[in-house]
């Protein structure tokens, strides 16, 4: 299976203090979904800002699609990249409808057709459009505003689906109930994704492959079974002792 | 309280016009500031190492207090002079702080993690703008406008002081003749004006009714508008002007309906804020014509050596206003020279009648007089040169207007003040005799622009036919028509008029 995203070695530096990724490397293969997991500080959410370019490497490459980023037009990069944070990121002055349908608005589409689009993705992630089209994002549980973050990040239906650390903010229940329904749509849509989390248990829910980044590298790459079974000696071992109940 | 409501009543023509005035001088200002900073906000927030010096140099205008920017501002060309005009750059320079200031810390502040979700989107710069970055700053902005336009409708009222109309007119007439039912039909009328604006532009930025923000912004483009209109002033009219006290008022009131009987149409722009100001405005062509004091036109206009020969003063005065493009015409009838006033009481106690007896109580004594005195070149320190007079006390400042009634309230026990004023005779006041003949003569003298006598037909004509036409207890009766008895200087001059024609 070709990679859709390719990381190969990749430095990023900010202004002091040691590199946040170093020398770097990440493929993830179409219609896999990879659970990028580490503690904070390990270089996770500036890799995945790598890829849709809201920050530039100092040294090595980042390819999407087969293309290197930089080569690519950045709006027409962004929007093959659907991209999920915590809480949803909705613009709190517009309304549900307004929030999903907005990139569709701005590619020129005529209004029928985003309006169509919308309630198709609203009933995808299980809101019912009649009930929450006119609603906005603070009259909305944390739990429904991931679902229309997702609705959104889906719109112009994009290969690829980013998420940073989707399901942080929910309780339990919600959040387990999510995280299953959000790999089977990733997997049913034949989306590539990657996810970060620094939750164990999460990544092996969702992922099909597990990377575990620690300090800006990647200490270890497998299924979540091998991972669980055999962690890598030293920080991937002690990080999977810390997160499995005694 | 039913005392001013009635006064308020008698005026609500006039008023009526000033409020337009006011908010439309107001208004524009506002649109201008919110159409600069605006922008320049958007813009700082994009380059972000200009936004402190920037925003420094907003706030470092903002301090510059109103008078002074006024000040400055006259003697520059086009934007200059007095009216309107410098009035409504001097409201853009205060207003445009609280837009830029705002727009620049409501775009910063919107929630960085909003903001890349927008880039992350795929939106372009200006659709993160547009849809996202001002959508969520507008509460900030609005209050920003908001803000301006309340500094701009209070700020406007000291605009009346270049002769820029509003309702300040009221207030500093209200000064000039320590009339306090002016001052609150001026002041009262603004507070109004700024609480109700506050309150209109608070609903704005708090609906989402798109009806309600038309008709607002309908009515500020209105009123913008009847600003612009009222910029170009189209009828050839003669602008009469005056200086901030009561007789200066007067004889403006006299000039204009003068001409106004002769059928000479007239823009009154009174109560400029002192000889300086009034002398730029003519040279400067914002005002035909004004009445001016021979003296004061020798020694504080023109800088010349001190005279007191009153034909030799006209004589030189006459001479450096022709060469300066202006005219004198022939004198009213009086002078109106400066006078040290005291209370009787202290004049019987001290036995006080010259100016030198002063010596006697210089250790005690409290002066008043208005800020031109201590600074003209035949003022305060010559004439305690002059008479080798050393006070003890530095004397205090204040308006010409209150200096009386700071006197009958003891504030002060000396005031300076003209011969001519009303109030002196009214109040039993004592003036003390020029017995060193230290001030010059003050012959009340009308100066015209010469390009103007040749513009208007007739004009030349109507001023003559006031030469000789006022004596000093003529005058002094008229200022305490206004004075004392609190009448309109318009209607007590157009009595007057009436008497002589």
């Amino acid at each position: 299976m070709p990679a859709l995203v390719d990381l190969r070695d990749v430095t990023k530096r900010f202004a002091s203090g040691p590199p946040v990724l170093d020398r770097a490397s990440l493929d993830v293969p179409e219609g896999s979904i990879l659970a990028l997991l580490g503690a904070s500080g390990s270089g996770k959410t500036t890799a995945l800002r790598l890829i849709n370019r809201l920050a530039q490497p100092d040294e090595g490459l980042v390819l999407v699609l087969g293309k290197p980023v930089e080569a690519w037009d950045l709006i027409e990069l962004r929007r093959k990249i659907g991209y999920v944070i915590q809480e949803g990121g909705l613009f709190p002055h517009f309304d549900v409808a307004r929030n999903v349908g907005l990139v569709p608005e701005r590619m020129g589409w005529s209004e029928a057709k985003v309006s169509r689009r919308v309630r198709e993705l609203l009933t995808l992630v299980g809101l019912d459009p009649a009930a929450f089209e006119r609603r906005f994002p603070r009259e909305l549980s944390g739990g429904q505003r991931q679902r229309v973050g997702l609705a959104r990040a889906l719109a112009a239906d994009p290969p690829l689906l980013l998420f940073d650390e989707p399901f942080g903010a929910l309780d339990p229940i919600t959040r387990r109930r999510l995280q299953d329904e959000f790999r089977g749509l990733v997997k049913r849509l034949g989306k590539t994704a990657i996810v970060v989390t620094h939750d164990l248990a999460e990544a092996c829910r969702v992922a099909d492959e597990i990377a575990v980044l620690h300090e800006g590298r990647v200490a270890q790459r497998a299924t979540p079974k091998a991972l669980l079974k055999e962690p890598a000696e030293g920080y991937v071992a002690s990080f999977v002792a810390a997160s499995t109940p005694e | 309280m039913t005392d001013l409501l009635a006064f308020i009543a008698e005026r609500r023509d006039e008023l009526g016009r000033l409020v337009v005035e006011h908010l439309a001088m107001s208004a524009l200002a506002t649109l201008i500031a919110a159409a600069i900073g605006l922008p320049l906000g958007i813009l700082l927030t994009r380059r972000e190492r200009f936004a402190a010096p920037a925003l420094a140099l907003a706030n470092v205008v903002q301090t510059i207090p109103s008078l002074a920017l006024f000040g400055l501002l006259i003697p520059l060309p086009l934007v200059g002079g007095i009216g309107p005009r410098p009035a409504i750059l001097a409201l853009i320079l205060y207003a445009v702080l609280p837009v830029l200031r705002n727009t620049y810390d409501g775009i910063r502040g919107v929630d960085p993690a909003l903001r890349e979700a927008a880039e992350a989107l795929g939106l372009r710069p200006m659709e993160r703008l547009r849809l996202i970055e001002l959508p969520l700053a507008m509460p900030v902005i609005l209050g920003g406008v908001r803000l301006a336009a309340v500094l701009s409708i209070g700020t406007a009222t000291i605009a009346a002081a270049v002769g820029a109309g509003g309702l300040g007119t009221y207030v500093l007439r209200g000064i000039a003749t320590v009339d306090t039912r002016l001052i609150l039909a001026g002041a009262i009328p603004a507070a109004f004006l700024a609480v109700l604006v506050d309150a209109a532009l608070g609903r704005l930025a708090r609906s989402r009714s798109p009806l309600r923000t038309g008709l607002i912004l309908i009515l500020v483009g209105a009123l913008s508008a009847a600003a612009l209109v009222d910029l170009r002033s189209p009828v050839p009219r003669v602008v009469v002007g005056s200086k901030n006290f009561t007789e200066s008022v007067l004889l403006g009131e006299i000039v204009a309906a003068t001409l106004e009987t002769r059928g000479i149409a007239v823009d009154r722009r009174f109560n400029l804020g002192g000889a300086w100001l009034c002398h730029r405005a003519l040279l400067a062509g914002d005002l035909d014509v004004y009445v001016e004091y021979s003296g004061t036109a020798l020694m504080d206009i023109f800088k010349r050596p001190k005279e007191t020969d009153r034909a030799t003063v006209l004589a030189i005065v006459g001479a450096e206003y022709q060469k300066v493009g202006l005219a004198v015409l022939p004198p009213l009838g009086y002078e109106n020279n400066f006078a040290l006033v005291i209370r009787k009481e202290d004049a019987s106690r001290f036995s006080l009648s010259r100016i030198s007896d002063l010596v006697k109580v210089q250790d005690r004594l409290r002066l008043g007089m208005f800020g031109e005195f201590l600074e003209r070149s035949d003022g305060f320190r010559g004439l305690t040169a002059a008479y080798g007079l050393a006070f003890a006390k530095p004397p205090s400042e204040m308006d010409l207007g209150l200096l009386y009634q700071a006197l009958e309230k003891k504030l002060v026990d000396l005031a300076v003040g003209s011969t001519t004023d009303g109030l002196i005779a009214a109040r039993g006041f004592v003036v003390l005799e020029d017995d060193q003949r230290y001030f010059p003569p003050y012959d009340a003298i009308p100066v015209a622009r010469r390009a103007a006598l040749a513009e208007h037909a007739g004009l030349a004509e109507a001023l003559q036919s006031l030469a000789g036409r006022i004596d000093a207890p003529t005058i002094q009766r008229l200022n305490h028509e206004v004075d004392g008895r609190r009448r309109d200087p318009r209607d007590v001059a157009a009595e007057f008029v009436k008497t002589l024609f």
